[in-house]
């Protein structure tokens, strides 16, 4: 489903690499932590996941994509078979969560008359069916991260990948988000979940990547580790 | 409603103020381009009338028989810078004197001898009306054996020409300038309104959205503007055209306001303007996200 070989990432105005020589390769219904400190590189790899930066060296594959060689226009292509949460949740604030949902829909260019069956449908599925109508600033941080999951399903991508969802929520709404994306990962999709909640990560008992300094220093599935 | 069409218009009831703001602007930079047409136009009018009055007159020796004239007549019809042809004789050439040249109309009456000889009068078409034409005619009609001597008002035309080449270079370099800034301010309006909704084009992109589906909502937004702004701009335009004219102080004869196709021509600019301007700025924004 996706897999990395040999990647390394360089920004133009960084002297260190971002990511240096990384492997790895994460099968179909697969629920893996991106784990490590802060710059370690773990947004970088979900970055590439999703063809907002390029590799600089090496190859990754996502859901059949060449991101290396991804052209711009197929982009949209490859985003359409992925969905994206981050820690911040990125909804838009004068749209209701209905709305924030649909908006999704709308420009992937859905039919306007199924719009409303997979938006009700989504929001059941996160537990929202009753706050279709509220814009985001009602809602609670764990609503608002679970409307931007509603979201990110609602195309019914493969692979879900989440930057530090739970990054901004209370123990709580950690659990309960945690809980869904475990539910959704469940129904068959591949979620990509970086984080640095070590306690959140020792006992969901999920495979886990280490990343430090740009480099996989750990993977729970596998015995080979570098400098571990 | 599409979708395009339902986000543009969501997006004027979102920023309101932004909205206003960029159609203000719009229309202002407008009005003052529409204003320096209104000028361009009535001055190129003016030369125009002007230049009507270019004419060349060929004095005809006296006692030439009058079928020479005619067969010349139809000769110098054919030229291709002549629009009309007339022969003008001694009578009727007094008779204009007195009428036209009132302070010698007593001088005219006592003669005893009309002095004033035949003549041909040529007016040329419009575009041969400057003294390179006028003098390459003249100088065909002194070819004629029964012609006296040509005149045209040589000093006058070349005046008149360069009075039209002036008036075209300046109205050319401040029409561009005008319309320079006018594109510079919208686009520097339009980009901010982009900027303002960066957090949603990266969204659209993030959910997948095409960069064309991503720029529909702005190209349209964007030519609604220049529309409303063209709009306001004309109102602008005609509001003062018509307290000019109302002054009446003698230089609002003769003037004139926009066509409506000259106005439809200012409102498809405002449009124009809006559509390149949002199509121009989104276009560099998506380029760097």
């Amino acid at each position: 489903m996706i897999r990395f070989s040999k990647v390394t990432k360089r920004y133009p105005t960084g002297t260190d690499a971002a990511l240096d020589d990384v492997s790895f390769h994460i099968g179909r219904g697969e629920f893996v932590f991106l784990t490590g400190h802060s710059g370690a590189g773990k947004t970088t790899i979900l970055k590439l996941m999703f063809a907002e930066e390029r590799p600089t060296s090496g190859d990754v594959r996502v859901s059949g994509f060449g991101i290396g060689t991804l052209k711009r226009d197929e982009v949209p292509r490859l985003r359409r078979r992925l969905g994206i949460i981050f820690q911040d949740f990125r909804l838009l604030e004068g749209r209701t969560a209905a709305e924030n949902i649909a908006f999704a829909l709308e420009v992937t260019g859905s039919r306007a008359e199924v719009i409303p069956r997979r938006v009700a449908r989504v929001l059941e599925q996160v537990g929202l069916a009753n706050k279709a109508d509220a814009l985001p600033r009602e809602l609670s941080g764990g609503e608002q991260q679970r409307v931007a999951i509603a979201r990110a399903l609602v195309n019914d991508p493969p692979v879900l990948l989440a930057d530090e969802p739970t990054g901004n929520l209370d123990e709580r709404a950690t659990r309960g988000v945690f809980q869904l994306l475990c539910d959704i990962n469940t129904a068959g999709t591949v979620v990509v979940m970086a984080t640095h909640d070590l306690d959140l990560v020792r006992h969901a008992n999920k495979r886990t990547l280490e990343m430090r300094d740009g480099r996989v220093v750990f993977d729970s599935i596998s015995d080979a580790t570098e400098s571990w | 409603m599409n979708l395009v069409t339902r986000e543009a218009l969501h997006s004027f009831r979102r920023a309101r103020t932004l909205s206003a703001l960029s159609v203000t602007t719009i229309a202002f930079a407008l009005f003052v381009t529409g204003l320096f047409g209104l000028v361009a136009l009535n001055l190129h009018g003016a030369i125009r009338q002007i230049a009507e009055r270019v004419q060349v007159v060929a004095f005809i020796k006296r006692d030439t028989p009058s079928q020479q004239i005619s067969a010349a007549m139809t000769d110098i019809g054919v030229f291709p810078e002549v629009l009309t042809v007339e022969y003008v004789s001694e009578t009727q050439a007094l008779e204009r004197a007195q009428r036209e040249l009132t302070e010698f109309r007593e001088v005219y009456q006592d003669l005893e001898v009309n002095p004033l000889p035949p003549s041909i009068e040529l007016s040329l078409k419009p575009q041969f009306r400057d003294a390179t034409h006028a003098a390459a005619v003249a100088e065909r009609l002194r070819g004629f054996d029964f012609v006296e001597e040509v005149k045209f008002g040589q000093d006058w035309v070349q005046r008149l020409d360069s009075l039209r080449d002036i008036a075209g270079l300046v109205g050319l370099a401040i029409g561009l300038a005008f319309a320079l800034v006018s594109i510079v301010i919208i686009g520097v309006t339009i980009r901010i309104t982009v900027l303002q909704r960066a957090r949603e084009i990266h969204i659209m992109r993030l959910v997948g959205a095409t960069d064309w589906f991503v720029r529909g909502p702005f190209l349209l937004e964007g030519a609604i503007k220049g529309f409303l702004g063209g709009s306001a701009a004309l109102i602008l335009c005609g509001s003062v055209f018509a307290a000019f004219r109302a002054q009446r102080i003698g230089l609002g004869v003769g003037l004139r306001f926009f066509t409506p196709g000259e106005g439809t021509l200012l409102l498809l600019f405002g449009v124009l303007l809006g559509f390149g301007g949002s199509l121009v700025s989104v276009g560099r924004h998506l380029r760097q996200v």
